[in-house]
């Protein structure tokens, strides 16, 4: 089965010509298949950024290519079009980008600009407001109105309104509390699950990226440093660190667990797992 | 695409260029202007631009830097070139349909885009190589003796030094926000003018609010580290002349007036 996304020999420079040149990504390969969950980390100035914005055609790879079910986004204009339309991309803090006079009509935006029919349209913004659980009457209220947490919930819906094959969120939950996060990060799962979406997600913390993607991609100085399965990357919780990234906290606990003598396996990341693991070393019994 | 435009930016460097007195620079550009536009002929021209060329090459500043931020403004400079070309009375040397090309229009535009190009590198020289900081401060004691009049030098000096800080700030929420409308298929390069302004809607909006936000965060914070004007407030870096800005000025001042004179003469 051809990869729903595939990067190749991805390469951008910055500021070409001018004192402050430099190259943001490096030979980034890459494949996304269709309904995976992905999680991209790195440190600050790793190239995560850059490389989402590849993705769905908003930056020209300097070398390289992006393609979309095999296809060069760049092959003809129309495609690269088309390409916006089936990645879907959320920046990070998304809410500063609302601007309609009604929550109604910013999250139409999108499916608008698509040529699509009132019909359709109105179907799509009341479907992706209940994805995103922005209760009926919020509708025609100013985006303006609503708190912190509403508004990202609208922006993103703005993007699901166009159903798109891949949703690329970039820090989705950055600056919200523990309720807001868990929210917003249980509508991109209905999403996913709807609609049989590729996610592929940006993040900082570790925690959250342990408790819901399938694969991890870790980049480090514009190159994909590692990728694979989360309890793989974690288990190389050293490296992970020298990069300046955390490894999640149960992680950390076990690690020290080993350290101290304790013979548990390292390889866990969520507090489940650690359950279990612990369970197995005392035999099935944990409260004995 | 945005982050491309490098008007008003600041390369930081450690040549004699940077190292000058704000206020030597800022008088400089000055002194350079009138030199510039005292010019009339070849001689004159010449010692201009070979003023300004050492200027760039002391800063190490490299041309293409220089040649990519006139780019903007390409469109004026051949504009006011062609207009001279065909407007320009005297002796005609080529004629077609309404057309008349003269020797003197040949003349006027050539100087006229030199002029102009000049003009522009010269004041880029400026930014390019003065902080915005250093800038302002040096506008500020530039201008401190108009305080005798009430102007308020300080207030006007603070807003121009905040305004310079936000511009980079600026244009990267506005890329940010294009990008982000684009991601949702806003198309700005195709369409009727009233298409394409009333696509502008989706930048304008959330950039004004963002500007807004911003203008009231930044207030508060001064505020709350005591901020309350220019009275009684103490800098960092003390501006003092150095023998290199006497050097500079009197170099500047010796070009102006050797221009000014050869004009005299029709050079």
């Amino acid at each position: 089965m051809t990869p729903i996304l595939e990067t190749r020999d991805l390469t951008h420079t910055y500021g070409v010509g001018t004192p402050f040149e430099s190259d943001a990504i490096q030979q980034v390969n890459l494949t996304f298949a269709r309904g995976e969950f992905v999680g991209i980390i790195g440190h600050t100035g790793s190239g995560k950024s850059t490389l989402i914005q590849h993705l769905n055609g908003l930056l020209k790879p300097t070398s390289g290519d992006v393609l979309l079910d095999g296809r060069s986004i760049w092959s003809d204009k129309k495609f690269t079009r088309e390409t916006r339309f089936r990645v879907g991309l959320v920046f990070q803090y998304p809410e500063y980008q609302l601007f309609e006079e009604t929550v109604y009509q910013d999250i139409a935006f999108g499916p608008k600009n698509m040529g699509l029919t009132k019909d359709e349209i109105d179907r799509r913004v009341r479907e992706a407001a209940g994805f995103v659980g922005i209760p009926e009457e919020n509708l025609q209220k100013s985006p303006f109105e609503l708190s912190g947490g509403q508004k990202r919930r609208v922006a993103i819906a703005g993007v699901i309104a166009m159903e798109p094959d891949v949703l690329i969120l970039d820090e989705p939950t950055a600056g919200l509390d523990p309720v807001g996060r868990e929210g917003i990060l249980s509508n991109i799962r209905a999403y996913q699950a709807a609609k049989n979406a590729t996610v592929i997600m940006v993040s900082h913390s570790m925690e959250e990226i342990a408790s819901n993607v399938s694969r991890l991609i870790v980049m480090n100085h514009g190159k994909v440093a590692m990728t694979g399965a989360p309890r793989e990357v974690f288990a190389r919780a050293k490296e992970l660190i020298s990069m300046g990234l955390d490894i999640p906290q149960i992680t950390q606990v076990f690690l020290r667990l080993r350290d101290m003598g304790v013979g548990v396996d390292t390889s866990v990341y969520t507090v489940e797992q650690a359950l279990e693991s612990l369970k197995k070393l005392r035999g099935g019994k944990l409260h004995a | 695409m945005l982050k491309d435009i490098t008007l008003g930016q600041f390369f930081p460097g450690n040549t004699i260029v940077h190292r000058l007195d704000p206020r030597t620079k800022l008088i400089l550009v000055i002194v350079y202007i009138v030199a510039l536009f005292s010019a009339e002929g070849v001689v004159t021209y010449a010692l201009v631009f070979a003023a300004l060329a050492a200027v760039v090459a002391l800063s190490k500043i490299k041309l293409k830097v220089i040649l990519k931020s006139m780019k903007p403004l390409l469109f004026i400079i051949l504009l006011t070139g062609l207009l001279n070309l065909f407007y320009t009375q005297g002796t005609p040397l080529l004629s077609f349909w309404i057309f008349t090309i003269t020797r003197e229009g040949i003349f006027n535009a050539l100087f006229m885009v030199l002029r102009i190009a000049m003009l522009l590198a010269g004041t880029f020289m400026l930014t390019y190589t003065t902080s915005p900081i250093s800038l302002t401060d040096g506008l500020e004691k530039l201008l401190n003796p108009l305080k005798k009049i009430k102007v308020p030098v300080h207030e006007l000096s603070m807003m121009m030094c905040i305004a310079l800080r936000f511009i980079p700030t600026l244009i990267e929420e506005t890329d940010k926000i294009i990008n982000a409308q684009k991601a949702r298929g806003a198309d700005f390069e195709t369409g009727s003018i009233i298409r394409r302004a009333k696509a502008l809607i989706p930048i304008l909006v959330p950039l004004f609010i963002s500007s807004f936000r911003r203008a009231d965060e930044l207030a508060v914070a001064m505020e709350c580290r005591c901020y309350h004007g220019g009275e009684g407030r103490t800098r960092l870096k003390e501006l003092h002349y150095q023998p290199r800005d006497y050097l500079a000025l009197t170099e500047g001042l010796v070009l102006a007036v050797a221009v000014i004179v050869l004009a005299q003469f029709g050079l």
